[in-house]
C-alpha cells in the first residue's frame, strides 16, 4: 500500500481488487474479535457483581453464620442485647406477606388484563391501561403512607371486624384472624403489597395477551368458541410462560419491598400467631436496624439479607423450571 | 438565550466556589437524637464565623464506626462508650446537649400531665404485664379518675435510636425484672404480646394517635411540637413531675458528671423533688492526639461557641443546655487533654 503505483508497473485488476478485499477482511476479523471480546466482559461483569454481592454478604454474615449454622435459618429469636440471632420470624413475615399479596393481586391482574384485551371497550382501552400503568409509578414510600395513615384506620374500623366476624369464625383457619385489631400487621403488609405488585402483573399479562395472533383468537371464534372457552383454550395456553413471568415479577417486588412494608407490617420481633398480628419482613428488618448496628447484630443483619438473597434466586429458578416444564409439555 | 448560557455557567463557577469552601468546614457524624440543634447551631456558627458544620446524622453506632476509622473530625452518640474502649482508641468523650424522654399515650377525657404513672408500673406495662388501662396498679394511681376497660397497645421504635437506649435504661433502672429479661440497648426485644413497632419519634407518634389505648415513648421536643398527650412521671422522690426545661434542667444539675470515666454516667431517675426521671446526654467523641490537628482545633471552637452562645438556641428547640459550670470543667478537664 505504501509504494507509490507510479514506480512501480500497476498490479493486474483482479490482484488489486483481491488484496483490497483480504485487508478488509482482516480488518474485520479484528473488529469482530474486538467486539465480541468487549461484549463479553460487558456480560461478565454482570456476573461479576452478582459473585461480589454474594461474596461480600458471606464475608460479612459470616460471624453470626459460623455461630448459629444453618439453625440460624429456623431459629424463632431476635434478641439484640443478648446477641441472640435467628431469622425464622423475619422469613415467616416475609413469604406471608408476598403470599397473602399474590393471592390477592393474581387474580384481580387477570380480570384486568382480560378485560383490557378481551371485553373492553376500545375506547376505554387506553385510558384505563395508562391508568395501570401508573399505578406502577406511584413510589413505594406513598404507599407506606397510604397504608398506614389511610388504609389502616379504615382496615381497623371495618376490614377487620368483617373478617373476624366471617372468616374468624371458620374452623382450621379461624385463630389466623383473631387477636387485637391494630389495622397494622402481617395481612395489612399484604394487602399494601397487593396494590404495589398488581399493576406490574396486570401490565405484563396485558401484554402478553395482546401478542396472541389474531389468526389464532379468530379461528377460534369462528369455530363457535365462547370468550371464556377463547381464554381458557387459546389465550392462556400461548402466554403462559408471560403468564408465569409477570407473576414472577410480582413475587419479586413483594419479597423485596422495603419502605411501605415498613410502615404497615408493625415491626415486631416475635412471631406471629395471626395474621392480624404484627410481624416483621427481612426488608424491613434491615432497613429499621442497619443504623445502629454494633459488630454481630450487623453480622445478623447480612445473614438476613444473604438469605432474602437466597429466597429470591430460589423463588426465580422455580419460575424457570415451571415455565420449561410447561414448554415440554406442550412439545415446544 | 447567550444571557442565560452566561448566567448558568457564572451559576455553575459560583457554586464550586462554595463547594471548594465548604472543604474547610467541620466535619461530623452519629446519633440522630442531637441532629436538630446541631444543625441550628451549625447555621448561627456560620453566620457569625462563617465556618460550617458537615454533620451526618447517621446514628450513634454509625457515628462511633466513623470517627474509629477517621473519616469524621468528631463523632457523635447518645449510648456513652465505655471507659475502657475509650483508652484503647485514645479518645475522650463530653456530654454536649441534654435531651428528654416523654411516655405518650392515647386515651379520651385527660388533660395534659394528668394520667400518673410510676416508673415500676410503667416497665409493667411495656413488659406486657399490664394488659388493660383499668388494671388496679393503675387505677390506684389515678384515684377519681374513671380508667377505660381497654386494651393496651405498646408501641415502640422500630429503628435502632438513642431515644429507645434512654427509655430503656431507665426501666432497667427502676425495674429489676425489666433489667433481668430486656436490659437496656438502642433497640430490644420488646416483651409486650400486643407491641408494634413505628420507625422514627414520627412513626411511634402516627402509631399512639392511631391506636386508642396506645402508649409508646417519644423525644420531648417531638411530643411538645406536636401536642403529644404526656404522662405524669413519678421521680425518685416520690413525686409526681411533668416533662419540660424546669424538670429536666433539675435532673441534670444534680449529676456527678466526673463518676464515669469518659463522663459517660446516666442521668436517668436523678434525685430531686422536680427531676424529670428520663432524660439523657448526648456525646462528642473526639482523638486526644488528633491525626488532622486543625479540623480537631476547629472542633472545639465550634462547641465552646457552642457551649457560650446555643443556649437560647437549644432551649427554642427543647433541648437543655449544659449548666455553665459543667462546660467550665469540660474545658478544663477535658479539652486539655486533647493535642
Amino acid at each position: 500500500m505504501s509504494t507509490s503505483p507510479l514506480t512501480r508497473p500497476a498490479p493486474p485488476m483482479q490482484q488489486r481488487s483481491e488484496t483490497r478485499v483480504l485487508a478488509i477482511a482482516r480488518r474485520q476479523v479484528w473488529e469482530d474479535f474486538l467486539f465480541h471480546k468487549a461484549t463479553l466482559l460487558f456480560a461478565l461483569l454482570v456476573l461479576l457483581a452478582l459473585l461480589g454481592i454474594i461474596g461480600s454478604l458471606v464475608m460479612n454474615a459470616w460471624p453470626a453464620l459460623n455461630k448459629f449454622g444453618f439453625e440460624f435459618i429456623w431459629r424463632v429469636e431476635w434478641d439484640i442485647i443478648n446477641e441472640e440471632f435467628g431469622a425464622a420470624i423475619a422469613i415467616v413475615g416475609t413469604l406471608a406477606s408476598a403470599a397473602i399479596a399474590l393471592l390477592i393481586a393474581v387474580p384481580l391482574a387477570f380480570g384486568i388484563a382480560l378485560f383490557l384485551t378481551e371485553t373492553c371497550p376500545v375506547a376505554l382501552r387506553r385510558p384505563l391501561g395508562t391508568a395501570v400503568e401508573l399505578l406502577a409509578a406511584v413510589p413505594s414510600i406513598i404507599y407506606g403512607m397510604f397504608g398506614l395513615f389511610i388504609f389502616a384506620p379504615l382496615f381497623a374500623a371495618y376490614g377487620q371486624p368483617a373478617l373476624q366476624s366471617t372468616l374468624g369464625q371458620m374452623p382450621l383457619i379461624g385463630p389466623l384472624f383473631g387477636g387485637a385489631m391494630n389495622g397494622i400487621g402481617i395481612l395489612a403488609a399484604g394487602i399494601i403489597l397487593a396494590f404495589m405488585v398488581l399493576p406490574f402483573i396486570a401490565a405484563v399479562m396485558r401484554d402478553v395477551f395482546e401478542i396472541v395472533p389474531p389468526i389464532l383468537r379468530e379461528s377460534a371464534y369462528a369455530m363457535g368458541c365462547t370468550t371464556w372457552e377463547v381464554v381458557g383454550k387459546v389465550v392462556l395456553p400461548y402466554t403462559q410462560k408471560g403468564v408465569i413471568g409477570g407473576v414472577m415479577l410480582g413475587l419479586g417486588r413483594a419479597l423485596g419491598e422495603t419502605m411501605a412494608v415498613t410502615f404497615v407490617i408493625g415491626n415486631s420481633n416475635r412471631l406471629a400467631q395471626s395474621l392480624f398480628a404484627p410481624g416483621t419482613s427481612i426488608a424491613s428488618t434491615l432497613a429499621n436496624e442497619f443504623g445502629e448496628a454494633d459488630d454481630f447484630h450487623m453480622s445478623a443483619l447480612f445473614g438476613l439479607g444473604l438469605l432474602l438473597f437466597v429466597i429470591t434466586f430460589v423463588v426465580l429458578a422455580a419460575a424457570k423450571v415451571m415455565i420449561l416444564r410447561a414448554e415440554r409439555a406442550k412439545g415446544l | 438565550m447567550l444571557k442565560q448560557i452566561i448566567r448558568s455557567v457564572a451559576l455553575v463557577a459560583s457554586l464550586s466556589i462554595a463547594g471548594a469552601a465548604a472543604a474547610a468546614d467541620i466535619t461530623g457524624a452519629g446519633a440522630t437524637f442531637p441532629y436538630p440543634i446541631y444543625a441550628k447551631w451549625a447555621e448561627a456558627y456560620k453566620k457569625e464565623t462563617g465556618t460550617g458544620l458537615n454533620y451526618q446524622s447517621i446514628g450513634s453506632s454509625g457515628g462511633i464506626k466513623q470517627i474509629r476509622s477517621k473519616t469524621v473530625a468528631f463523632g457523635a452518640t447518645d449510648a456513652p462508650v465505655k471507659g475502657a474502649d475509650l483508652d484503647r482508641d485514645g479518645m475522650v468523650q463530653f456530654p454536649a446537649i441534654i435531651g428528654g424522654t416523654v411516655p405518650v399515650f392515647n386515651l379520651d377525657g385527660f388533660q395534659q400531665g394528668e394520667l400518673r404513672i410510676t416508673g415500676p408500673v410503667l416497665a409493667e406495662v411495656f413488659m406486657g404485664s399490664i394488659t388493660k388501662w383499668n388494671d388496679a396498679k393503675l387505677a390506684a394511681l389515678n384515684p377519681g379518675k374513671k380508667l377505660p376497660d381497654t386494651a393496651i397497645t405498646v408501641v415502640h421504635r422500630a429503628d435502632g435510636s438513642g431515644t429507645t437506649f434512654n427509655f430503656t435504661e431507665y426501666l432497667s433502672l427502676v425495674s429489676a425484672d425489666w433489667k433481668a429479661k430486656v436490659g437496656a440497648g438502642a433497640a430490644v426485644k420488646w416483651p409486650a404480646a400486643s407491641s408494634v413497632g413505628g420507625k422514627g419519634n414520627e412513626g411511634v407518634a402516627a402509631n399512639v394517635r392511631r391506636v386508642k389505648g396506645g402508649i409508646g415513648y417519644v423525644e420531648y421536643a417531638y411530643a411538645k411540637r406536636n401536642n403529644m398527650p404526656y404522662m405524669a412521671l413519678q421521680n425518685r422522690d416520690g413525686k409526681f413531675v411533668r416533662p419540660d426545661e424546669k424538670t429536666f434542667a433539675s435532673a441534670a444539675a444534680g449529676a456527678d458528671w466526673f463518676a464515669a470515666p469518659g463522663m459517660g454516667i446516666s442521668i436517668n431517675n436523678q434525685p430531686g423533688a422536680d427531676s424529670w426521671p428520663i432524660s439523657t446526654a448526648s456525646f462528642i467523641l473526639m482523638y486526644k492526639a488528633p491525626a488532622d490537628k486543625k479540623a480537631s482545633d476547629e472542633v472545639l471552637k465550634f462547641f465552646d461557641w457552642a457551649f457560650k452562645n446555643g443556649q437560647k438556641l437549644a432551649i427554642d428547640l427543647d433541648y437543655v443546655p449544659l449548666p455553665d459550670s459543667l462546660t467550665a470543667q469540660i474545658r478544663s478537664k477535658v479539652w486539655s487533654q486533647i493535642k
